[in-house]
């Protein structure tokens, strides 16, 4: 009964893939340019069987120790790329490295590293939660038994289900139950931590103190690679976005540069409006408006040129030598308001008004944020 | 799982002193050296979780009740009186009503009885349940995202809810066979065995046949506990998984008892279930159990094989 199971199969997953990668990817697998980058996937593509295009060409970079926000509506992809990236879904086109290795050929040696929570919690109800940590525990090849319920122990303590540990995981709270799945990812020491949607169903203390957490474990090293479709939650949290919609990868950079550097609006207050409003269309504002004695317009976003490459730097800029810094950036300004002076306008005040990234998302997109891809 | 071992371990044996080098650099070291260990770890796991349910324990206890149920049909119907002859009469087909008749006189042919009562159904239906909830269980929770994310594995996995499911069948076996002793020691005289050949053994040697009764209905439900599996990997519902499994087995066992379709009938796993029976003989027929541990094996092989060509290569949605 065994003898035809465990022949061929069982060498096969394990051993087998093991074995392959270890002598030449492994040692030669850019040992400079490894720490830039915890994921990166090239031209990554799911079509489902139905023929539904859910993730198209995804070229995503997260460089390690970011707090990497994955943005976008529900439907938009997002799921469906990070089940890639953890193994759940083959591809049918592009590459996945996490970690520096191939996804999902490497997926054993690589994903004892990664902690996961992945669209909510799952915990076997008829177990305690504290059982359900060591079950998990458990299914890691690489978690030593000797420690397990030490460590079990430790993550109940960091997500503060200490009290309720010992209680069936079915008579948890939703948020009990997401903090056990995060619980769980924090079984090890993990050098990236995905977290998909993880303050999903708490109320506003228990959001505070997950993203408390998050930043914490951040600050612990860790790369957190973090999916919602909360905008200021990634506003707060992240250092890193980007944005996805219908499938496709449509910005990613810093979170600073998304909000500064996409929509930056300016905004002049003078009594010579007309005149005020030529000058800045002159340096390249768009969308002016006239309110009264205000004259706002938008900023010129300095991506134009580069889409979503982004501005982060790896080995694929020997790739795409295009997207370097584009060479008409945003017009500084300071300059802008010495133009006016010197076009005789009287300026009353003169600031930029920094959007927030919903309103990056809505001019990215053209739609509202929670329309469903 | 016992099979699964020696080559496991025969691997393993040249590493032995390089273990705690390897034990000092996890990250490095990879899932190599202690893939044994690990498997043995999410067995103990998956043990723990299969016979620690409210629903394992439920089936458990209705396959024990079985043998009572019996045991006390029969004391009822033979303290009324006549018909220690009348009941003898009725044995021409099957094994069954071959064993009932002989409870009266020796209360360990309950055990004989019994497993004869169970194997066309209950007990492959609780097998059904089992083996069709191991992996579409785990999707339609959503745990199974998990297991894969630890990483568990998939083949490592699917080894050990097989395993897992292998030890469920030999317990379930032994449930009904030590329900049905304890049950027919209470109620009927015990003794020396008269054999179907006519041959008369000690008690010791009745029990140790009965033991090898026992593992011979163990080892039957092997295919099922394959089929099972391999539905399992088909679905993300539980519920389908057991439904489809157990309606698989209804209908085998209906096809096999339909005479314009005995040729395929020695295909069907079911088909030499009740061979056990020869164990009972002086000298005992091995011919049919042969058979019938050999269609095991085919079906254990080839929807094993299925299960593991669906599970390491489908797309974990749920």
């Amino acid at each position: 009964m065994g003898a035809e199971v465990d022949a061929g199969p069982y060498a096969d997953a394990d051993g087998g893939a093991t074995a392959e990668a270890e002598p030449g990817a492994e040692p030669a697998a850019e040992p400079g340019a490894e720490p830039a980058a915890v994921v990166r996937t090239r031209g990554l593509t799911k079509r489902f069987r139905g023929g539904q295009l859910a993730v198209d060409g995804l070229d995503l970079t997260v460089p390690r120790g970011s707090v990497f926000g994955f943005l976008g509506p529900n439907g938009s992809g997002k799921s469906t790329t990070i089940r890639m990236l953890l193994g759940l879904i083959e591809p049918t086109g592009g590459s996945a490295r996490l970690l520096g290795e191939p996804i999902p050929a490497a997926s054993a040696r690589v994903l004892p590293r990664v902690g996961a929570l992945i669209e909510g919690p799952a915990l076997y109800g008829s177990l305690s939660g504290r059982a359900n940590l060591l079950r998990y525990d458990a299914a890691d090849p690489t978690a030593d038994a000797r420690t397990r319920s030490r460590r079990a122990g430790a993550a109940l303590e960091r997500v503060g289900l200490s009290a309720a540990a010992d209680k069936k995981a079915r008579a948890y709270s939703l948020g009990m139950k997401q903090r056990l799945g995060l619980a769980a990812a924090l079984l090890q020491p993990r050098e990236l931590l995905v977290l998909d949607e993880p303050t999903n169903g708490l109320d506003p203390q228990g959001m505070r103190e997950i993203r408390a957490l998050v930043r914490e474990l951040a600050a612990d090293g860790s790369t957190v690679f973090l999916s919602s479709h909360l905008l200021d939650e990634i506003e707060q949290v992240c250092t890193h976005t980007a944005v996805m919609h219908r499938g496709r990868l449509i910005r990613q950079g810093t979170v600073a540069e998304l909000v500064a550097g996409a929509r930056g609006r300016l905004a002049v207050r003078t009594p010579d409006t007309a005149a005020a409003a030529g000058v800045l269309k002159e340096h390249g504002l768009t969308g002016l408006t006239v309110q009264g004695d205000e004259v706002t317009g938008e900023l010129p976003a300095p991506w134009r040129q580069s889409a979503a490459s982004g501005p982060v730097p790896g080995p694929e800029s020997a790739v795409r030598p295009e997207g370097v810094h584009g060479p008409d950036p945003a017009p500084d300004p300071a300059d802008l308001n010495a133009a006016l002076v010197r076009a005789g306008v009287r300026v009353r005040s003169f600031g930029t008004q920094h959007a927030s990234l919903e309103d990056v998302f809505v001019s990215l997109t053209g739609e509202g944020f929670d329309v469903a891809g | 799982m016992s099979q699964a071992d020696p080559p496991t371990t025969a691997v393993r044996a040249p590493d032995g002193p390089e273990a705690p080098a390897g034990a000092k650099a996890p990250a490095g070291a990879g899932p190599v050296p202690g893939a044994l260990r690990a498997c043995v770890a999410l067995f103990r796991s998956e043990l723990r979780l299969t016979f620690g349910r409210w629903r394992t324990a439920a089936l458990l206890a209705v396959l024990a009740a079985v043998p009572v149920l019996v045991g006390v049909a029969v004391k009822v119907q033979n303290g009324g009186g006549s018909s220690g002859g009348g009941g003898g009469a009725h044995g021409g087909e099957g094994g069954g009503p071959v064993f009932l008749s002989q409870v009266t006189g020796n209360g360990l042919f309950l055990v004989f009885a019994s497993l004869a009562a169970t194997l066309p159904f209950f007990l492959p239906m609780t097998v059904g349940v089992v083996a069709g909830d191991s992996i579409a269980g785990e999707a339609s929770a959503g745990t199974l995202r998990y297991l894969l994310v630890a990483p568990a594995g998939r083949t490592r996995l699917l080894l050990v809810k097989y395993a897992a499911t292998l030890v469920f069948c030999l317990a379930a076996t032994l449930v009904v066979a030590l329900s049905a002793l304890v049950t027919g020691a209470l109620l009927f005289p015990l003794g020396e065995v008269t054999l179907l050949s006519g041959t008369t053994v000690p008690f010791s040697e009745g029990l140790l046949r009965a033991l090898a009764v026992a593992a011979a209905v163990a080892l039957s439900l092997v295919g099922l506990a394959a089929l099972g599996l391999f539905v399992s990997t088909l679905t993300s519902s539980g519920i389908a998984a057991m439904a489809a499994t157990v309606g698989l087995l209804i209908t085998v066992q209906i096809v096999d008892t339909i005479p314009q379709l005995h040729a395929v009938q020695p295909y069907l796993f079911p088909h030499y279930w009740l061979s056990f029976a020869d164990l009972l003989r002086d000298p005992v027929y091995w011919d049919q159990a042969a058979k019938n541990l050999g269609l095991q094996a085919l079906y254990a092989a080839v929807f094993g094989s299925a299960a593991w060509a669906r599970f390491t290569t489908r797309d974990i949605t749920a």
